[in-house]
């Protein structure tokens, strides 16, 4: 074997160990990575949310904002079951029913107290006549059909 | 003149917008000028270098470094 | 004198390349500028902060193509001892760290008005910050030692090392739920931007290639005059040494 060919393996081996390490420690890691939890996974008791802050991720159910002065109460849902929260402060430009939102806060009775309110939106980018045009010939190919209002 | 004070209004996201555009022109030009920079002034002490330094082919002449650049530059016959 | 064959190569290559690289970045990011600040529509949900997007996007593709090239640079070096492979690693790194710093700093600007927030800890961002803390350790080892040579071993290594982190970045955002949202461009089922946009999003990524390789030849060039200055200046202290 010539010192080129050994390099070249050593080099390769290298890659694979490190990738491989990386691979363990990230797989390991999964739970810690996660940056929110679905209603589900809170509302089922999956995580421990016993005085713990915590972040709750879903989107806004239609319908649900009701603002009452400073104080916003709306219900993040996933799908299958729906959270309420109640937040009070300032609300991102993006947050709006059937868009998706990240709060952070703790769980009290039954509800989730916000202290914070991030909004996430989705992967799809188009002018708004196109949106509305795809959603009046009904090949909107969004998740949430309803989110384009007005 | 409204369409302009529109535009850069950036529907109110100006504030956003705009100094997106400005770091980019910025670090993009930083590094570009650097680096031009940085070659021609190395490419230019190479040069000089060069042409203090005895041609390979001659023997060495130990008061090169010290010589005029013009004293190497003589064409052989 | 076999060492300097291959650059000598790359110089006459370079010099073709140079004007070329010049006016497609420089057309292409005129162009590229015209459609993302004017000629392209806001979006139905973000407005006009999508915009933003024309800079963000190509420049997150940049620390990731950039890193790739180094890391493709240093195994050459390392692997075959191309001294040409070593160089053009260490041009690149510069180049990857800008384009990462100019993708965090927009990402942020972004992230403000739209999530509401300026960062979070999310997979995607982080390990974005990684690759930036990467590059600067990459030019930071390649610089550490007095021996140019041992400091390109070590740094080519980290280099190495530090790609695992690329296709980390790319897939964060299916791998873990986060903040940031999905891919939009290279998926599965075709884009998810219209057409309308896609068009700025396309000039930025050429203009920020073209103008990759146009740094890469500058700072090339410097590095293979620097290297021949050195050994033109140790065998002029040799000799110097030897006439004493």
């Amino acid at each position: 074997m010539t010192r080129k060919k050994r390099r070249l393996y050593f080099v390769i081996l290298g890659l694979l160990a490190v990738g491989a390490a990386a691979a363990l420690v990230l797989s390991a890691l999964r739970q810690d990575i996660v940056f929110f939890f679905s209603p589900t996974e809170i509302m089922e008791a999956k995580v421990p949310t016993e005085g713990r802050r915590i972040r709750l991720g879903g989107l806004v159910e239609q319908g649900s904002v009701v603002k009452d002065g400073a104080t916003v109460r709306f219900k993040v849902t996933d799908g299958a079951n729906a959270l309420p929260v109640v937040y009070e402060g300032l609300l991102p430009d993006l947050f709006r029913e059937g868009q998706g939102v990240v709060t952070e806060g703790r769980m009290g009775q039954g509800v989730f107290v916000a202290s914070e309110v991030l909004a996430k939106h989705d992967e799809n980018y188009m002018p708004k006549e196109v949106a509305e045009s795809l959603k009046k010939s009904g090949h909107w190919q969004g998740e949430h059909p309803e989110q384009v209002q007005k | 003149m409204d369409n302009l004070s529109a535009f850069f209004a950036m529907g109110g996201y100006a504030g956003y917008v705009w100094p997106t555009y400005i770091l980019a022109v910025v670090v993009m030009a930083v590094l570009l000028i650097a680096s031009v920079r940085s070659a021609h002034a190395n490419e230019r002490d190479l040069e000089a270098a060069q042409s203090l330094r005895p041609s390979r082919r001659r023997r060495n002449n130990p008061s090169a470094a010290s010589a005029e650049p013009g004293a190497e530059e003589v064409p052989q016959a | 004198m076999h060492r300097f064959a291959n650059p000598a190569r790359f110089l006459r290559i370079a010099a073709i390349i140079q004007p070329w690289a010049m006016a497609v970045a420089a057309l292409s990011f005129a162009a590229g500028l015209w459609f993302s600040l004017f000629a392209s529509p806001a979006d139905y949900q973000q407005g006009e902060t999508v915009r933003i997007m024309y800079i963000h996007v190509p420049s997150a593709w940049m620390g990731m193509f950039c890193y790739t090239a180094m890391a493709v640079f240093s195994a050459m070096g390392l692997i075959w001892k191309h001294p040409l492979a070593d160089l053009m690693a260490r041009a690149t790194a510069p180049v990857g760290a800008a384009f990462t710093f100019i993708c965090l700093v927009t990402g942020s600007l972004w992230g403000k008005p739209m999530w509401g927030t300026w960062w979070v800890w999310d997979a995607r961002l982080t390990s974005m910050l990684i690759l930036f803390f990467l590059y600067l350790g990459y030019m930071a080892l390649a610089d550490a030692f007095d021996d140019p040579e041992r400091g390109q071993k070590a740094a080519g290594i980290l280099a190495l090392v530090g790609v695992v982190n690329v296709p980390v970045i790319k897939w964060s955002v299916d791998w873990w739920n986060t903040l940031h949202q999905p891919a939009s461009v290279v998926k599965m089922g075709g884009p998810a931007i219209d057409a309308t946009m896609m068009v700025p999003l396309i000039l930025m990524a050429v203009a920020f290639k073209a103008y990759w390789i146009l740094v890469l030849i500058f700072r090339t060039r410097s590095e293979i005059a620097g290297a021949k200055l050195r050994t033109l200046r140790m065998a002029q202290v040799h000799a110097a040494g030897q006439a004493e």
